[in-house]
């Protein structure tokens, strides 16, 4: 899957999960960008990527990521 | 059933019209999730769950301290949350002989935490039991050898169900039944273990939430009381009016094994106290004929209450069948394996449960035990006798229809109540029943076994409860009243609730000439009564008025100087 097609589905993901149909997000986007984005609403975040991608991510990936950018690595690092 | 993203969206709508319960939640593991699951699943069981969540792992600081937040609250039920990952680290942490004992020192102090909850407040318990961990260090050996983790696990499970089973406001939510079901892989994620210390995985979070609204919704009176099921592939394979007897499958023939034991199943709602009704389209007499005569049947007419079998539209049917259990449709269970008819029963009668079959009859039980569609709070021995009841009662009304006049009808039933205090023996009786009626309740209080106890030997409280039998039978013991003693000779009226069996009977007139009686027998000078409306009750809400009561701001009260008997054709068991 191409950058932009993974940062797209992600967003949607972020769309549904926080329940806000205004969120963009970016390579840069960290959750004190996102209102909605706290510890709590991480772990659905993980799990709904998880399931929508089809892929399991390691418990030291989940800690690692900064931001929305390196979620996305992960992402295509996976799926190749 | 919905996943945890779509439970939590709920959290965002309007609760207020449903009624409330205080819910307390501790737990040893991270709760948060499980408490925005239970809360969103409440919306859809249309419940409000107040609910106040104890930091992590502080059961013991809140419980054990009387001025605590946890009472501060004063929650109606406590949920205990011990999770098996703490118990296998402070096994880890034991030596030998610590680890060889950890289910009597665990159940020990669960009992401590619990005695103290009952002492410092009424709320009821719900504990969550212990899912298996298996952690490979014996193999199957742990079988054989009590000190190993596998056995003490289930050492406690068994314990908390000894406890549970001798404590009536104790219930224990069975999480270990869940990861059966669903399968440890979906009910533990690691991953996100190691870094939120949450047991239960998000995809298990539905199925415990529900779990655990299955037994608040039951605690609160809501729970299932009937199934009505459809005959043709639902209770034998094949079409009988097509077929003939002799090629239904049932038993040994085709995949007969599968409606042998899903007939096993309701047989065992039945003798449990569960209505079983049957509503199929066919030829009354065709439809009967298995029943009569095929060997292999397991279920049989005597364990039918109401047996309809014609050509009518089934939304119409169970109507009929609603009018003489005379119970709410949202009470009613219905199984049929034809969509077509699931639908016209669920679009003309929403309240009824109508779970969505498998199309394999083969999977029919495995999906009904994973919708847990019977939970209960209550259980006594008279529940068996519950069909007899209701068959009796749909002899009556065939009498009924005889006669134009009610007084004519109800002078040739020869009633008899006979009326008692509350004894060891009506107790269960009584506090299932406070659990139970819905309708004819004037203020919908629910008490367990223990408040009942209690209230019995209370100076507080007079109270009596009334049975009522005809020349058709007995109904039992249908009828309670809770009277409380307040200020200025007056009597107040804590609780009367009536099954729904014996409505139009005159059992009201004969309670009220009861306990008029008693009240003036020990100096009483005025009855005074409550009507706290619910979803439920509007058929009591001018009982009081109608009864003679005069209205006092937001009670009803009554002269019992100048309390005139009323008619009834009920008269008081002597014999008894």
């Amino acid at each position: 899957m191409v950058e932009l097609d993974i940062l797209k589905k992600v967003n949607d993901i972020f769309i549904d999960v926080l329940d806000d149909e205004e969120i963009v997000i970016d390579a840069t986007t960290t959750a004190d960008d996102v209102d909605e984005w706290d510890s709590l609403t991480h772990i659905q975040l993980i799990v709904a990527i998880e399931k929508s991608f089809g892929l399991r991510f390691t418990s030291q990936e989940i800690q690692e990521w900064k931001n929305v950018g390196e979620m996305l690595n992960c992402i295509e690092n996976k799926n190749k | 059933m919905k996943n945890f993203n779509q439970i939590k969206k709920n959290l965002k709508k309007d609760f207020s019209s449903f009624k409330g319960i205080r819910v307390a939640v501790l737990g040893d593991s991270s709760t948060q999730f499980l408490v925005q699951a239970i809360k969103g699943i409440g919306f859809d069981r249309k419940v409000n769950l107040t609910i106040w969540e104890a930091d992590f792992n502080q059961i013991e600081r809140q419980v054990m301290d009387p001025v605590s937040e946890l009472y501060e609250f004063r929650p109606e039920v406590v949920v205990l949350f011990f999770s098996s990952h703490k118990l296998l680290e402070k096994y880890n942490k034991s030596n030998l002989g610590e680890q060889a004992k950890i289910a009597d020192t665990e159940m020990s102090s669960i009992k401590d935490l619990t005695n103290q909850i009952h002492n410092q407040s009424g709320a009821k318990i719900i504990i969550y039991n212990y899912s298996e961990i298996d952690d490979a260090i014996f193999g199957s050996f742990s079988n054989k050898l009590p000190s190993s983790f596998l056995f003490q696990l289930r050492k406690l499970n068994y314990y908390l169900m000894s406890y549970a089973s001798e404590i009536s406001n104790l219930f224990i939510c069975d999480l270990s039944s869940v990861q059966n079901q669903i399968g440890k892989a979906s009910f533990f994620q690691p991953s996100i273990y190691v870094s939120t210390e949450m047991v239960l995985s998000i995809d298990a979070l539905p199925l415990v939430g529900s779990r655990t609204l299955d037994i608040l919704c039951a605690i609160k009176g809501d729970f299932k009381k009937c199934i009505i099921l459809d005959l043709d592939n639902t209770t034998w394979g094949g079409v009988i009016g097509d077929d003939g007897m002799e090629n239904i499958q049932v038993g040994s023939l085709g995949i007969g094994k599968a409606f042998t034991e899903f007939q096993y199943w309701v047989k065992k709602l039945k003798s449990r106290g569960i209505i079983v009704s049957v509503c199929s389209k066919n030829t009354e007499s065709v439809a009967l004929e298995p029943f009569e005569k095929h060997p292999e049947m397991v279920l049989q007419l005597d364990d039918i209450s109401v047996f309809v079998a014609n050509w009518e539209n089934k939304a119409d049917n169970i109507r009929h069948i609603q009018s003489i259990l005379n119970i709410g449709f949202d009470s009613m269970v219905f199984i049929d394996d034809n969509p077509f008819e699931r639908n016209i029963v669920r679009e003309n009668l929403p309240e009824v449960t109508v779970p969505e079959m498998p199309e394999d009859p083969a999977e029919y039980l495995e999906y009904l035990y994973k919708l847990n569609l019977f939970e209960t709070v209550s259980h006594s021995k008279l529940d068996t006798d519950r069909t007899k009841l209701y068959q009796i009662e749909a002899n009556r009304l065939k009498t009924q229809k005889k006669f134009t006049k009610v007084e004519d009808f109800l002078k040739t039933l020869e009633m008899y109540s006979t009326v008692s205090k509350f004894t060891k023996f009506n107790i269960p009786r009584v506090a299932q029943l406070s659990q139970r009626s819905n309708q004819f309740n004037l203020r919908t209080i629910r008490y367990t076994e223990d408040d009942i106890k209690k209230i019995a030997i209370s100076e507080e409280y007079i109270s009596r409860c009334f049975t009522l039998e005809d020349k058709f039978g007995d109904n039992g013991l249908i009828s309670v009243v809770i009277l409380r003693k307040e200020e200025n000779k007056t009597l107040f009226i804590d609780t009367w609730f009536m099954s729904c069996r014996v409505l139009k009977r005159g059992m009201e007139a004969f309670v009220l000439n009861t306990i008029v009686n008693l009240s003036k027998e020990k100096g009483f000078r005025i009855l005074k009564g409550e009507y706290i409306p619910s979803l439920k009750n509007g058929m009591v809400k001018n009982h009081y008025k109608e009864l003679g009561f005069a209205a006092k701001k937001d009670f009803w009260e009554l002269n019992l100087k100048t309390y005139k008997k009323k008619n009834s054709f009920i008269e008081i068991n002597k014999t008894k």
